[in-house]
């Protein structure tokens, strides 16, 4: 099978707890505990607990670091306060997607940037090359990268309860750190840092502690309430939000304009790699667009199956599953721009069969806002 | 627990159950275990054949969608419409409410090449 599968330090837990474990990225992570359709609902209407530590941490530090970030990330970095967090994209100079990273200001130069587990080498590389490529001669101040991966362990708390939950154990106000918010504090007494931030459409908290304090805190949450979630609610979650997975949404040769992602691209902030691409690619017109389907006839659509519109091809599904709080099959989907306006009839090929589906305005799922 | 002793088992991890020539057939207990939270199962309509140990449907868990492999040959005399409104029968009772088609068998000989509720226990420790 080749290379051994890194654990998390969490990996006794899952076992403790009776998960089933396979292969991610190079990881062996839990993808459920007692079955993906309960760890789903219990987000939903409660809150849910995953291990998310096999994604890269990088601290990126020194008087170089927003001006180094800036110009590799499409989001814009000068515009981020203490405390404050964007997402976006590392892009490659054709525009393509080298990975989807969270950067968080932690303090006045310095930034963590949270990457896909299946790219932290990759992204490593990146960013290594460019913070010693030649703008480091122009005037940029010194900039260190530091993989912290290894000593913090990261855990995501999500779900409606997710802050109650946490307020047992931390005196963080939550009115401080709205959404795409951070703070480092002390959650049951270990030193901490929360990110309002995470990957399933519902309010909720990521946690990084120590990676020696991390099984402590991972039961007590499980024994406040928290239900251990797997990859697998995971995945249902986000497609429901309709949230990009690298591998799926993106990779290195999507153009994250086509992936309805402008809002993290900001052309207008100067200079980043991949902004003549993208520049040139809106100039040159968008060729097709990602968008949601939802199943009219039965059967689920898969990542890879192919979309006719009258028989003839009309794109393909990237990601596709049983929208559990929906109670529908839905999907994402690369489609020719001339069919992604909602009601646009298509059809799935299932199994060289064709499947009715429709195209839907996204997110598939949004969470009921409390009335104030 | 061990696999119910009155059913034959393919390495696929299918049952079947014979009454006379009408056998049932369904996915066994580690099968729905292996595949998480059933979710979607199609099958070879009434009147269609199967050949032992081709496909004859699809089962539809929330993450991956699997082949069907028949453990016997014959023709479908009925299929389980029962599913189409609660797949989870798949994953609460295997070798119950969540069978999947009959078929008359064609051929009882092909039974041999089928193993007993103690043989497909002692391969599923292979596993």
């Amino acid at each position: 099978m080749g290379d051994e599968l890194k654990r998390t330090v969490l990996h006794g837990a899952h076992l403790a707890l009776g998960a089933k474990m396979v292969p991610f990225s190079g990881w062996e992570m839990p993808v459920q505990y007692g079955g993906v359709i309960a760890e789903h609902k219990a987000v939903r209407e409660r809150a849910g607990l995953f291990d998310v530590s096999h994604m890269g941490r990088y601290a990126v530090r020194g008087p170089g670091a927003a001006a180094f970030l800036q110009s590799v990330f499409t989001n814009d970095v000068a515009a981020l306060k203490i405390g404050q967090a964007h997402y976006g994209f590392l892009c490659n100079e054709r525009g393509g997607v080298v990975d989807d990273v969270i950067i968080f200001r932690r303090g006045a130069d310095a930034y963590w940037a949270i990457v896909n587990a299946g790219n932290r080498d990759k992204d490593w590389q990146w960013l290594d090359a460019h913070r010693r490529g030649p703008s480091t001669g122009s005037g940029r101040g010194a900039v260190t990268l530091r993989d912290d991966s290894a000593d913090w362990s990261l855990i995501a708390l999500q779900g409606p309860q997710a802050l109650a939950i946490l307020s047992q154990f931390t005196s963080l106000d939550f009115d401080t750190i709205p959404y795409y918010h951070c703070a480092d504090t002390t959650v049951a007494g270990h030193e901490a840092f929360v990110a309002r931030t995470g990957y399933t459409g519902e309010d909720g908290v990521e946690i990084a502690v120590r990676s020696e304090a991390i099984a402590d805190l991972w039961t007590r949450l499980v024994e406040a309430g928290a239900v251990p979630c797997g990859l697998g609610a995971r995945d249902t979650l986000r497609l429901e939000a309709a949230m990009a997975l690298y591998g799926h949404e993106l990779n290195d040769d999507t153009n994250p304009l086509e992936a309805n992602l402008k809002r993290f691209i900001k052309m207008e902030k100067g200079e980043f790699v991949g902004r003549a691409a993208l520049t040139q690619s809106l100039a040159d017109g968008l060729k097709r667009k990602l968008v949601g389907l939802a199943m009219v006839d039965r059967g689920i659509a898969r990542a890879g199956y192919a979309l006719q519109a009258g028989g003839a091809p009309a794109g393909e599904v990237t990601s596709g599953a049983p929208a559990i709080s929906l109670n529908q099959n839905i999907a994402l989907a690369y489609v020719p721009v001339a069919y992604s306006p909602p009601g646009t009839p298509l059809d799935v090929l299932i199994r060289d069969r064709p499947a009715r589906a429709q195209v839907v305005k996204t997110p598939f799922y949004s969470r009921k806002r409390r009335e104030t | 627990m061990p696999s119910p002793a009155d059913l034959r088992y393919s390495r696929d991890h299918e049952w079947v159950k014979l009454n006379g020539h009408e056998a049932t057939i369904g996915i066994t207990d580690y099968a729905q275990h292996a595949l998480g939270d059933v979710v979607y199962v199609e099958v070879n309509a009434v009147g269609k054949p199967v050949v032992q140990f081709e496909v004859f449907g699809v089962v539809e868990s929330v993450k991956a969608a699997s082949d069907l492999f028949a453990p016997i040959s014959g023709k479908v005399t009925a299929v389980n419409e029962a599913l189409a409104d609660n797949p989870e029968w798949v994953n609460a009772a295997p070798y119950g409410e969540g069978w999947m088609i009959k078929v008359s068998a064609a051929n009882l000989a092909e039974l041999d090449k089928l193993m007993s509720a103690a043989d497909y226990d002692a391969y599923l420790t292979t596993l």
